[in-house]
């Protein structure tokens, strides 16, 4: 028998965090892997951020999470996506050497205080009195703890496809945890199906690069974490190759064989993430589609074409890569195939990521219908600070769809499920012009720091960066005339009106290097500058959804609670009642946010909410 | 502060203690009031000023505002006082006294505002896609990437929208049907205007005499004519001397009338009434040889022999007729009113915006705007629209 406090089932990017958090946290941890030496792999794409999913990963670091500082060690290609827009859309997007992502993870995890590694098969959850109380695994060792999180991705009942093929597993090569989704099942909890996919790998030294547009790695030197400093490996490019009308021609060919068109594969798949099968078959009339071709590591032949992800036969897949340019004599070294695995619907968790009906049982990443790694490591994080606090008796950290992505995707995974992989994007975000990547230590450093989940480190990080905000906001708070400005070559109309130069910033003209002459000559982080700038520009929108935020607050303090008699509450209809119950809203806010419900429903709701509480 | 459910007379002060009005005061504690929550009425002079200044330092005072149109039926409704069929009975009760009135009504629950507004929200919906198609997968597949600009077309539609809604915001409101088409009488002292208000609303509410200044503050009667409703409002005589303090106020008041009628009865000299309004030129007093005769009045009439009266009802009936919404059309209150000129104003603001990620935020409060006036909540909507449209996606 072995005691701790939390178990992570699972070590992927969901599982890391969620362990690595408990543990920061005080929490004594347990990660139960299948394969420790498969710690932190990335079983599809080898590229980490991305527009939305950069958010995720700033704001995971900023409660010192190991994803951005990882994929800094591993990185050997940097594109910020939107470069040229607003830093709120911008996306922060690295392309991470697999084995040395794989590797810092492992390093870091093996270096964190309070944290073990479990080699074993998670085969069934202990119960008792319908709470949980710990994992058997599949050799018989019971490990105890009052909270588990189960970050199983893609291995619960997972299913490989490949046209006639099929095969167990939840990755190619790698055993499913079949006990654990019967047992699940069995429980009576929610559960689906839901699709992905991953397109095949090729031998590089087989590809012609000369004949292909490449994509060099940025020049500037930003890096994923702020604590990176400065990016350490060779930077390698990326080539673009497209489809053709020969390889729609092959794919048409074999689409009466494909598992997603013979109806082997009934689940949904992500609709941003479309198998190249998928993009043919609804986007008939494109003439082609572009093919990124990403290098998987510095010491590795090993090519990743992002965006012809597919399950269909591999015969079919070798005709359909060598009808692209640059790619007529490629070798495949593992077909594309698509994964069918089990999912809870998340409707059925509280915000904190626990399952109402088996109270110390926590569930993040893919298992909650999600996709990617970034959203996968953001839950993670959420479940794991969480957990922790529940059992340590802390508080966990709030978050609203106003202050972090994460709270974005928490909210409407609750609240309104899935009906396919849920993808973070920044148009999911009402408020994103104040969830910003570069702002995301601002934002959530500061409840990481009550939490207790940030090290030593990057808790003096932010301290002085918090002493120069706090040193620069003061120099800005200078006021000064707008021919003060002119005398210093800075064009603005002269309308005689003196303004703060913090409200300077915001006119298009006047750059924050143009305020030079009334700031102090201590160098500036960039990185804070462009920050303070953009909060400068978009003062008038936020003020505006002040008011927005007020109110929604405002419903927030309405609390429902688990197991609200919706039933009986007078002048709601079936419907309302029936989504209101599967979703179980937390506060009256939650509630207007379930998809359906009307104003009318709200109404008496609070009404009912208030005799409640007066009751 | 009075005891509770007892009517006390008292002085309002300002924050600067100046007088405002004696009133009579109600502290109404919670539950048993009309909204069950904690009430206070002050019942004022019925004077505008008065009621405006009481306003105004009642909205100076931090965590005091307005109550939104509607919101103590609501509030209400929600403290559980009244239920939903009692609350659209109480709406139901506020409209529909005259034909024109109940056939509007009509066109309104039967959801022809609704139809329009499905059509703005699609539209602003397309938008936003285009928007965030643009700032979420930029450099995708089929999106090229316009760089740090607005997808191209997106400010020509925000711009050709902006305007449709503008052309939506002047024509005729709801509030000129729900409180009558407002025809204010406005002229010199003893023009006869209080005469001829009285033959209008056919009772004797104005006091009427030979003496200048008898009419010294504003009142207003609403009548039906020919089944349109009609709000008469019989004015204080404008005059630049000779008129006490309380006429003063009272050429005030008549002045801010003119400025808010839907039509002016001009009594005074020919070309000298209001301007930016409709005004009629009225030879009233046609019995009298001893003034000056107006060379082309629109009517001259005598309210004492009856002449040109029938003629002005039939004007006036027919000229309200064309400036109400008409019988089914559609017509604006004031909260559609207000929203809807949010959602002008944000998608205009859209139109005007270079960085994309501003022009989003515009066409998102627009949908707020849009949202609220029908109940509806959307971001799911938005993205259904975005994939709808483009193939996106590796």
């Amino acid at each position: 028998m072995h005691q701790f406090d939390i178990i992570v089932v699972g070590g992927g990017h969901a599982g890391v965090e969620a362990a690595a958090v408990a543990a920061r946290m005080g929490a004594r941890t347990a990660l139960v892997s299948f394969d420790p030496a498969m710690i932190g792999a990335m079983s599809c794409n080898p590229a980490i951020g991305g527009l939305g999913k950069g958010h995720l990963v700033r704001e995971v670091d900023a409660f010192d999470g190991l994803l951005a500082r990882a994929a800094d060690e591993a990185a050997i290609h940097y594109r910020m996506l939107n470069r040229s827009k607003g830093s709120a859309v911008q996306g922060p997007r690295v392309q991470a050497d697999r084995r040395l992502f794989r590797a810092a993870i492992q390093r870091i995890v093996a270096a964190q205080e309070g944290l073990t590694v479990v080699a074993g098969e998670a085969a069934a959850l202990r119960l008792h009195g319908g709470a949980v109380c710990g994992v058997d695994l599949a050799d018989g060792t019971a490990l105890e703890a009052p909270a588990v999180v189960l970050c199983t991705g893609t291995f619960l009942g997972g299913r490989l496809f490949r046209g006639e093929e099929r095969m167990e597993g939840g990755r190619i090569g790698e055993s499913a945890a079949h006990r654990l989704a019967k047992q699940l099942r069995g429980a009576g909890l929610p559960m689906a199906r839901l699709k992905t996919g991953t397109p095949p790998r090729l031998d590089g030294r087989t590809i012609d690069w000369s004949c292909l547009p490449v994509q060099p790695s940025d020049p500037e030197p930003w890096t994923m974490s702020p604590l990176t400093g400065l990016r350490r490996l060779p930077q390698v490019f990326c080539a673009i190759a497209r489809t053709n009308a020969r390889t729609h021609d092959a794919i048409r060919a074999g689409l009466d064989r494909s598992p997603l068109f013979s109806g082997a594969i009934d689940a949904q798949g992500p609709r941003y993430c479309p198998s190249i099968e998928d993009k043919i078959h609804r986007f008939g009339d494109r003439d082609g589609h572009q093919v990124f071709l990403e290098p998987e590591g510095l010491d590795d032949h090993v090519i990743y074409p992002n965006g012809v992800s597919t399950s269909l036969p591999a015969d079919v897949q070798v005709a359909m890569m060598r009808s692209m340019e640059g790619l007529e004599a490629v070798e495949i070294l593992v077909p594309g195939y698509a994964v069918e695995y089990d999912h809870i619907d998340p409707r059925a968790l509280r915000r904190s990521l626990e399952l109402r009906e088996m109270p110390g049982l926590y569930c993040a990443g893919q298992i909650n219908g999600t996709t990617g790694y970034e959203e996968a490591a953001a839950q993670g994080l959420v479940a794991g600070m969480h957990a922790a606090a529940a059992v340590l008796g802390l508080t966990a950290p709030a978050l609203d769809r106003a202050s972090s992505y994460m709270a974005v995707m928490v909210d409407d995974l609750t609240l309104h499920g899935v009906s396919e992989p849920y993808r973070m994007l920044t148009a999911r975000a009402e408020y994103r012009l104040r969830l910003r990547a570069n702002n995301a230590a601002t934002r959530l450093t500061p409840l990481g720091l009550q939490a207790g989940c940030i090290g030593p480190e990057r808790a003096a990080w932010f301290a002085a960066r918090e002493e120069a905000r706090a040193r620069l906001a003061e120099q800005l708070a200078l006021e000064v005339l707008p021919t003060e400005l002119n005398a210093n070559g800075v064009m603005v109309r002269a309308d005689g009106v003196r303004r703060p130069l913090s409200e300077w910033l915001r006119f298009p003209e006047v750059t924050f290097a143009a305020l030079q002459p009334w700031l102090d000559d201590v160098p500036i982080d960039a990185d804070l500058a462009e920050e303070m700038t953009e909060d400068a520009a978009y003062a008038p929108y936020l003020a505006r959804q002040e008011a927005e935020l007020k109110q929604l607050r405002a419903s927030d303090g309405v609390p429902l609670g688990d197991h609200f008699p919706y039933a009986e509450v007078p002048g709601l209809s079936r419907e309302m009642v029936e989504r209101l119950e599967r979703a179980q809203p937390d506060t009256l806010a939650a509630a207007g946010r379930v998809p359906g419900i009307t104003p009318a429903a709200l109404a008496s709701l609070l009404v009912a909410a208030r005799r409640r509480v007066a009751a | 502060m009075p005891p509770p459910r007892r009517a006390v007379l008292s002085t309002l002060r300002d924050a600067d203690g100046e007088a405002l009005d004696r009133a009579v005061v109600l502290w109404l504690p919670g539950q048993g009031t009309a909204t069950g929550e904690d009430s206070a009425e002050l019942h004022l002079h019925g004077g505008r000023a008065v009621v405006a200044a009481v306003e105004a330092a009642l909205g100076a005072l931090p965590s005091l505002r307005r109550a939104e149109p509607g919101e103590f039926t609501r509030r209400a409704f929600a403290n559980g006082r009244i239920d939903l069929a009692e609350a659209e009975g109480l709406a139901d009760l506020l409209s529909a006294e005259t034909e024109l009135q109940r056939r509007g009504a009509l066109a309104m629950a039967g959801g022809a505002l609704s139809c329009l507004v499905a059509d703005w929200r699609g539209r602003v919906l397309a938008l936003s896609a285009a928007m965030e198609a643009a700032l979420d997968f930029a450099g995708d597949d089929d999106i090229d990437d316009q760089g740090a600009a607005v997808p191209p077309g997106v400010s020509e539609a925000c711009e050709a929208l902006a305007d449709e809604l503008a052309a939506w915001l002047r024509r005729p409101r709801a509030e000129p049907l729900r409180e009558g088409f407002r025809v204010v009488l406005a002229g010199p002292p003893n023009a006869g205007k209080s005469t001829l208000f009285n033959a209008l609303v056919e009772d004797e509410a104005a006091i009427t005499a030979a003496e200048p200044g008898t009419t010294r503050d504003v009142l207003l009667r609403t009548v039906a004519i020919g089944g349109v409703p009609f709000a008469f409002v019989d004015t204080a005589g404008l005059r630049e001397h000779g008129a006490g303090a309380i006429e003063q106020v009272g050429i005030a008041r008549a002045r801010a009338e003119a400025e808010r009628a839907d039509l002016v009865l001009w009594l005074g000299p020919e070309g000298e009434g209001p301007k930016e309004r409709t005004v009629w030129e009225i030879a009233a007093q046609c019995d009298r040889t001893d003034i000056p005769a107006k060379r082309q009045p629109r009517f001259r009439l005598s309210a004492l022999t009856g002449e040109g009266l029938d003629d002005l009802r039939q004007a006036l009936v027919e000229h309200a007729r064309s400036a109400l919404p008409q019988p089914g059309e559609v017509a604006l209150n004031a909260r559609q009113h207000g929203l809807l000129a949010e959602v002008g104003a944000a998608v205009g603001d859209a139109a005007a915006c270079a960085d994309p990620l501003l022009a989003a935020e515009n066409l998102r409060l627009a949908r707020v705007a849009l949202d609220r006036l029908v109940g509806r909540a959307g971001t799911e909507d938005m993205l259904d629209a975005l994939f709808g449209r483009f193939c996106i996606g590796k």
